[in-house]
């Protein structure tokens, strides 16, 4: 019973701040299902992904990869770059999680953006299980996401009409994280030249093989830019020490 | 794709995500190197700015309605992003212009 209470206890704190994420998740994700529903994806692509994945901005980058050529090396790739800065959410973690025991795994697999500034910002009272709490957050938040994803592609798929144009919300997606990326920024130089590296390379290499190109010409200027970017970027040093809410544009899952 | 080679796909991007997630509990116990701290500062917003571009990949500027409505659509996302500050409104209302253009006007 002890237990129960616990839990309980947890529960009740973890609800009401997750609330506006997970009405946020239902949105985004049925736009999500219905965009993968869009591109003739089976109806339960969104779900798996969802569980597979879990992080919205990749999801909407691999469905738009699904209905194209088979390319694991590229898919890998994008992926690991788009996902990059879990890195810094998990070394923020690494104390929260000590003596997690079980829940570490799961907590650790459903790190995305918004759990982690749940988690990370709360002020848990001392009587409430900190364990129980991020566990429910977690939970709370992908629950909300599978949910959204099913419902989306469910619907997207039952749809007979002609959606066109549903597929530009992963355009908007990613305007909004740029817009708010580009407000918060003390300099504009990285997102100058992953906007300009990117054009370049998608007018040498053609639409259907930039990404790549693109990712080592970012990588190639920004760390010839070192000595004049580390500073200031180091400025809200937000890596390992102490990342701020929302620090890419509180993007997707 | 094959519906497996799309299932070994999603796998594929789920390996990565978990790799990024996972790693530093076992790689980066005593903190990062200065290098990899300065990419996760720096890397964002070039990302998400190629992530832009990735979008508008098949846009064919020469032809059709030269990408009116995408300019447009992102003009609208960015206005009632700057408006509301919230991230919702900006996609649901660019998305539903983007929609209107390309099925009303072109």
């Amino acid at each position: 019973m002890a237990q129960t209470g616990t839990k309980m206890a947890a529960f009740k704190q973890a609800l009401p701040l997750s609330f506006s994420i997970m009405a946020g998740f239902v949105f985004l994700g049925i736009t999500c299902g219905m965009y993968s529903s869009s591109l003739g994806l089976p109806w339960w692509m969104p779900t798996f992904m969802s569980i597979a994945i879990f992080g919205g901005s990749a999801e909407f980058v691999v469905a738009s990869m699904l209905p194209g050529a088979f390319d694991p090396l590229t898919t890998f790739a994008v992926i690991l770059v788009v996902q990059a800065r879990h890195l810094f959410y998990g070394l923020s973690m690494l104390w929260p999680f000590r003596g997690m025991g079980r829940k570490k795994p799961y907590l650790i697999y459903a790190l995305c953006d918004e759990s982690f500034s749940i988690n990370y910002g709360a002020r848990i009272p001392a009587d409430i299980d900190r364990g129980w709490f991020m566990l429910f957050v977690s939970l709370l938040n992908q629950s909300s996401w599978v949910l959204g994803c099913t419902l989306g592609g469910v619907f997207g798929s039952m749809i007979p009409l002609d959606i066109k144009g549903i597929s530009f919300a992963m355009t908007a997606l990613f305007v909004v994280i740029f817009l708010d990326q580009w407000l918060q920024e003390k300099s504009h130089v990285s997102s100058l030249t992953g906007l300009a590296a990117s054009a370049a390379a998608l007018a040498i290499f053609g639409a259907d093989s930039f990404l790549i190109p693109a990712m080592i010409g970012i990588l190639v200027v920004v760390t010839a830019l070192r000595p004049k970017l580390e500073g200031i970027y180091a400025n809200g040093d937000r890596a390992a020490q102490a990342p701020a809410h929302n620090e890419n544009g509180g993007d997707e899952a | 794709m094959t519906t497996f080679q799309q299932v070994l796909t999603v796998l594929i991007a789920g390996a990565a995500t978990v790799l990024t997630r996972f790693l530093p509990f076992f790689a980066f116990r005593n903190g990062a190197p200065r290098y990899i701290r300065y990419l996760g500062n720096v890397l964002p917003g070039a990302i998400f700015g190629m992530l832009v571009v990735y979008c508008l990949k098949d846009v064919d500027v020469l032809a059709g309605a030269h990408g009116a409505p995408e300019a447009l659509g992102i003009l609208v996302t960015g206005g009632v992003y700057l408006w509301r500050r919230d991230m919702l409104w900006a996609i649901l209302a660019g998305t539903l212009s983007y929609m209107l253009l390309v099925n009303l006007v072109w």
